[in-house]
């Protein structure tokens, strides 16, 4: 029983947070995401060369070969500084899900070696997202038709543009046609395939959730301590001090949660689902209360274009149903709690 | 990162599981709050102890069996999921034991570790005064030099469990005309010593839950102060981190209790699903009882990598008060009607359980250090802001 991070996760989750402090500053990201396509080549370049898209590639084909593990660290990083959906789903979900293919299959070699040199670009769909997301960048495209999943280039499908509150999203309603040359697994593989990457997409939305109410608690802890009312700085309140403590307790409640759902996905727990769901419904509500009581702790100033605060809530009320709504992930909880199988209690919270 | 146990963990947990079924007993302690209660959970720790349970996490020469903080929680969850009744000296070892391994002497060690290991001593804690709760650095209550001995006159309040207790630690002022958290002594007192009088506070319960001590002229030696003099206020610090911290209130006993939640609303679903939200708060709070056992791990993985756990202990508070408090709710709803019934009648079956730790949840938000105190520090210690 070991439930730490090695040196190698942490000094890379530090490295890459470094990193992303300076390149994705948040007037940077304004820019970027001002401009029709919303995204940057150059930041993307600077990012895969940090390793950060090689990161669960497997070796054989160019990659480091890490799991979902350092992914919940990753994606934290991912939510604390904003960066746009098509990274995570490009080199964590769809990387997870052509890795889980057969070693000889075509479309790892074909797609493996440009995510982990970052030049591939991809989008992926699922019946729990109506819409996907950076469907209109994309240069190939993950689209799950019934049991079946199919890689398909951006040229053979119609992509009708949907604009999100979230101004670093991009989203798309994908028409096309499905064939048997573009289909990877189907059947039972097919289903199996699509769990993964549910849970996959899931998980990724639940660490950027917590990494965005970090970012969001973070704003408001130097506003409070700057903004003076009374002859003092706000932050000395007891009320304003105390919507801020309870926003660390729910970050620091999900934390674990996330980090054993990361565990259950990477050792293939058989309730590995439900533990995902359970760190979304963590996340969901953590990134929630962050927004409201940064907000709250903002004044009117939290409710203005300027201040960087809206980037970050809007981001989290766009993520919120994103890979599973609420809804979704408590029923999945739920089904399994009040299920006459289940062994529940004090020593069932890590079983395999 | 491994979240599988090893076969040494394993085999810890079927040992501790194997000793509990041949040993706990079937039939319910009585409350501890009454002087039949106390004795029959004394006489319980001390059948733990011949069986080195009663503090796993202590080197053998103390009673303990050297665990770590995992084979602790494992214990803990073997514990609590088999029902056995909450650990009656806690006050002794949890909170001042640790404070005598860090601060006591050599002789300090060996006079009252193996006793309170054994229950043969229980402790009783003396923060509180009429006026220095929240506040406790007001405390007046004195500590006078005398020789080899320190004269204490004052009063302490609150203290659980005092009238069944055989000795008092806590907190005195130590040196004349000193304010604050200067000059207070942290002392040991014979509860049996002429002088002290003890006077019961009904709790709402209607049981003899906790006490005032009075101290009128109580001799009590030098050897009974624990650190330096007038160092007090350092010690008993340390003191409220594990308090607060991981020992006092391990997950298992809030995780046991979600399971009955779940297995109550069950057994009441068509009348309990009148109300929509109760199905909800079953599950919220048994995923808030998961999660608050993944932190207790997370956070002995963190103290295994030497990281310090500082204000997070006071997270660790305001969860487990918050959940035991919602637990317990739920709970009342669940049972309607029948949930104000106290033990003696024939319709209140397993409700009067739920009603009893509804009463004491009711405590959690506010022993140990307020939640509004617990807020303030980790405002102020972990995310830095301004007194």
């Amino acid at each position: 029983m070991d439930f730490t991070f090695n040196d190698d996760q942490l000094a890379f989750r530090e490295a890459i947070s470094r990193f992303l402090m300076t390149e994705a500053a948040p007037e940077m990201l304004r820019e970027i995401w001002e401009t029709d396509i919303g995204r940057s080549r150059d930041l993307r370049n600077k990012i895969a060369e940090q390793g950060l898209t090689a990161l669960s590639v497997p070796e054989a084909e160019g990659g480091m070969g890490m799991d979902d593990v350092t992914w919940a660290l990753m994606t934290q990083e991912l939510g604390y500084y904003a960066i746009p959906d098509s990274l995570a789903d490009t080199a964590y979900v769809a990387t997870g899900l052509l890795a889980d293919l057969p070693a000889q299959h075509p479309a790892r070699a074909d797609l493996l070696p440009r995510i982990a040199d970052g030049s591939l670009r991809m989008a992926i769909s699922h019946p729990v997202n109506a819409l996907v997301s950076d469907a209109q960048l994309a240069e190939v495209l993950i689209l799950v038709h019934g049991d079946e999943i199919h890689v398909v280039p951006r040229s053979e499908v119609n992509v009708d543009n949907h604009l999100s509150i979230d101004a670093s999203r991009r989203l798309g309603q994908v028409t096309w046609t499905p064939s048997a040359a573009t289909c990877i697994a189907s059947g039972e593989q097919g289903r199996a395939l699509q769990a993964q990457l549910l849970d996959r997409g899931a998980l990724s939305v639940a660490g950027q959730l917590l990494g965005l109410a970090q970012r969001m608690l973070d704003l408001s802890v130097d506003y409070v301590a700057q903004r003076k009312q009374f002859g003092k700085p706000i932050g000395s309140f007891q009320a304003v001090k105390h919507h801020l403590a309870d926003v660390a307790r729910y970050i620091e409640q999900a934390k674990p949660v996330l980090y054993r759902a990361a565990h259950a996905l990477a050792r293939g727990d058989v309730n590995a689902g439900v533990r995902v769901s359970q760190a979304r419904l963590a996340a969901n509500e953590a990134s929630w209360i962050a927004a409201r009581k940064g907000i709250q702790v903002h004044g009117a100033m939290g409710y203005t274009w300027e201040v960087d605060l809206q980037m970050f809530m809007k981001r989290a009320w766009a993520l919120d149903s994103s890979w599973g709504d609420r809804g979704f992930h408590k029923t999945r909880v739920s089904d399994y709690l009040f299920a006459d199988a289940t062994g529940l209690g004090p020593g069932h919270t890590f079983e395999e | 990162m491994d979240l599988t146990y090893t076969p040494k963990q394993n085999a810890f947990r079927a040992e501790v599981r194997t000793w509990l079924a041949a040993n706990l007993p079937r039939e319910p302690f009585a409350s501890y709050d009454s002087r039949e209660g106390f004795e029959q959970h004394r006489a319980w720790e001390a059948k733990l102890f011949d069986s080195r349970w009663s503090m796993v996490m202590w080197p053998a020469e103390l009673g303990g069996r050297g665990s770590d903080l995992i084979e602790w929680l494992i214990f803990e969850e073997e514990y609590y999921g088999a029902g056995a009744p909450m650990r009656i000296n806690q006050n002794g070892q949890l909170l001042l034991g640790p404070t005598l391994m860090e601060f006591g002497t050599q002789e300090q060690k060996q006079r009252f570790l193996p006793r309170m290991a054994a229950s043969l001593d229980m402790w009783a804690q003396g923060w509180s005064e009429p006026n220095a709760g929240s506040d406790m650095a007001a405390i007046t209550s004195k500590a006078v030099l005398d020789g080899d001995h320190y004269v204490i006159n004052g009063q302490k309040t609150w203290s659980s469990r005092a009238i069944y207790a055989d000795w008092l630690f806590g907190l005195f002022r130590s040196e004349p005309g000193s304010t604050r958290h200067h000059g207070l002594s942290f002392i040991m007192v014979p509860l049996n010593t002429p002088g002290v009088s003890i006077r019961p506070i009904k709790a709402l319960n209607g049981k003899d839950a906790f006490a005032e001590v009075f101290f009128d002229d109580v001799r009590v030696p030098l050897n009974n102060r624990i650190g330096a003099e007038g160092q007090g206020w350092h010690v008993a610090m340390a003191t409220a981190g594990f308090e607060r911290g991981l020992l006092l209130r391990s997950p298992a006993r809030f995780q046991a209790t979600a399971r009955k939640l779940v297995e109550l609303y069950k057994a009441h679903r068509v009348s309990a699903d009148r109300d929509p939200g109760l199905r909800d708060a079953v599950l919220d709070t048994w995923m808030c009882a998961e999660a608050y056992a993944m932190s207790a791990y997370y956070t002995v993985g963190r103290l295994s990598r030497g990281e310090q756990i500082g204000a997070e202990s006071s997270i660790n508070k305001i969860i487990w008060s918050e959940l035991d408090l919602k637990m317990h709710e739920t709970a009342m709803r669940i049972l309607g009607a029948r949930g104000e019934l106290v033990a003696k009648g024939a319709q209140a079956g397993d409700a009067a359980g739920w009603l009893e730790g509804f009463l004491f949840a009711q405590s959690g938000p506010i022993y140990a250090g307020t939640n509004e105190i617990q807020r303030n520090i980790i405002a102020e210690r972990m995310l830095g802001l301004p007194k």
